[in-house]
């Protein structure tokens, strides 16, 4: 069985590759370059995997999860500058795609050795646009 | 698996019929979409494509060419048009409904997909908001 867990955070940022030139960046990413960065309302779900515990009921405590994403995501990442504030975002950019998967490095060790695996996390950057990891990059 | 998915809108009529058939045979078969001026909605499309990631620039696709193909070859020919008349595709026996929207779309799409585009992985229409059809693992 699935669950998802949603948790929202709002950031700036800038697509920007560090050495590029303003209009390199610009070609690549349009205005997601723009030098003094914009910011989102991000949407994070989070779906875990497993089978509920005979007893409880439970994947595993919603109220957990809520916790872990508000640690490890919303903590550092809400009303922030993602580039100049999250310290992986200093060297690698902070694309929807990169974003992802630094939440999911973030949060795969919290659910290792419990009933609940973690099975994806969708970011959502806008209505128009998310992204969708599992872990592996193919 | 890392996607990322991109929303497009458009907004469209058509009217559900046969030509062959009377028009009561029509309502018989299509009910109110069958009505002889036709009706109208809000469409959106999903189109998600399916990574590698791009390690130095964070990203699976680049997004402004995904747009301009996208947008070219069905969201301008498509938005603000009466599909029965303005879609070749449609001009004779082929019936617009969303099922058949969908092949439309995924053909023009195929045709016009470059080879150094990631993998067209999921389209997904909303018709309306309590209708949605969607084709995966293209």
């Amino acid at each position: 069985m699935l669950i998802t867990r949603r948790a929202e955070f709002s950031a700036s940022h800038i697509c920007a590759v560090p050495g590029f030139s303003p209009e390199e960046n610009f070609a690549i990413y349009g205005d997601e370059a723009s030098p003094n960065g914009h910011g989102h309302n991000y949407v994070l779900e989070v779906v875990l995997d497993g089978t509920p515990d005979p007893r409880t009921g439970m994947i595993i405590d919603l109220k957990n999860v809520k916790e872990i994403l508000e640690e490890e995501v919303v903590k550092p990442f809400d009303h922030r500058h993602l580039n100049h504030e999250v310290d992986a975002f200093k060297t690698v950019v902070p694309t929807p795609e990169n974003i992802a998967i630094y939440i999911w490095d973030r949060l795969k060790p919290h659910f290792e050795g419990t009933n609940a695996k973690l099975a994806l996390v969708r970011l959502r950057e806008t209505d128009d646009l998310y992204v969708e990891y599992d872990g592996t990059l193919i | 698996m890392i996607r990322l998915t991109r929303r497009y809108l458009f907004a469209a009529s058509h009217r559900l019929h046969i030509p062959s058939l009377s028009q009561k045979e029509n309502m018989d078969l299509f009910g109110k979409c069958a009505n002889p001026y036709g009706h109208g909605h809000n469409f959106a499309v999903e189109v998600s494509v399916k990574g590698p990631l791009d390690p130095k620039l964070g990203r699976v696709v680049d997004l402004a060419a995904l747009d301009h193909l996208v947008d070219a070859a069905i969201i301008q020919p498509m938005n603000r048009r009466d599909l029965n008349k303005d879609i070749p595709e449609f001009a004779k026996e082929l019936v617009p409904t969303t099922e058949n929207l969908m092949a439309v779309m995924m053909d023009r799409l195929k045709s016009v997909w470059p080879n150094n585009f990631p993998h067209l992985d999921r389209v997904r229409i909303y018709e309306t908001r309590k209708n949605t059809f969607e084709i995966q693992n293209i």
